[in-house]
């Protein structure tokens, strides 16, 4: 019954853009990371959610320490989904142990188009031209 | 010597202009048509924060109010994800 009112509202609500950043504990072994990330990502697509984009940065240092951890593991998903989607997925990342932090931001459409230059690596060459501005 | 009458008071650095024109602001955002600010970058976010890790004001970097809140917004996602850290004492 309840998936059925969920699937109905699938159908009229627009789905929209979501990136979600979380940073795992770094104690965890390889595979146990894997496990991790695989589980959100099947979590987003079998909730009618599209993944657009998956990235690892691996073990990264954190700017300040998180549960006296000075380093994690950053894993940013890209998706499509219906907004009410996300307190369920927020709600996931809340009860697992296993993340530091987490956080999820809607995309506008110059984000979007943003995340999809950057993949292409068109924006190295801007980039470069910012930062001498920067200096000057 | 001049840096340090920009911070105390505004007033002061208007009353002084005239006679050493500044070279003009401007914002970089709409200078070089940046629609969106990543706030997974560290580097590029460093430019608008001082070396303790504050905002810096827009009479100081120039940028339009429409991008600083763009900034300020993508330096506090920053911060929640330890991609910046909300103090220190030497950034730069």
């Amino acid at each position: 019954m309840a998936t059925k009112t969920k699937s109905n509202k699938t159908e009229s609500v627009v789905a929209k853009d979501y990136e979600s950043v979380i940073i795992f504990t770094p104690v965890l072994s390889d595979e146990q990371l894997k496990d991790a990330v695989a589980k959100y990502r099947k979590l987003i697509t079998e909730n009618g959610g599209e993944m657009v984009h998956e990235e690892n940065w691996g073990l990264t240092k954190l700017a300040y320490p998180i549960q006296k951890k000075s380093t994690g593991f950053y894993t940013l998903y890209e998706f499509r989904s219906t907004p009410d989607f996300i307190s369920k997925i927020e709600l996931a990342f809340r009860r697992d142990e296993r993340i530091l932090r987490f956080l999820t931001v809607s995309l506008d459409r110059h984000a979007v188009i943003f995340n999809q230059r950057k993949r292409n690596g068109e924006f190295n060459q801007a980039k470069k031209d910012l930062k001498q501005e920067g200096v000057k | 010597m001049k840096k340090k009458s920009n911070n105390s008071s505004p007033a002061m650095v208007f009353n002084t202009m005239p006679e050493a024109p500044q070279k003009k602001k401007f914002c970089r955002f709409k200078k070089n048509g940046i629609k969106y600010l990543d706030y997974k970058d560290a580097n590029f976010l460093l430019k608008f924060v001082n070396d303790q890790g504050k905002i810096l004001p827009r009479r100081l970097t120039g940028t339009s109010l429409k991008y600083q809140r763009k900034v300020a917004q993508a330096v506090k996602r920053a911060r929640h994800i330890a991609v910046l850290p909300f103090t220190g004492d030497s950034l730069k």
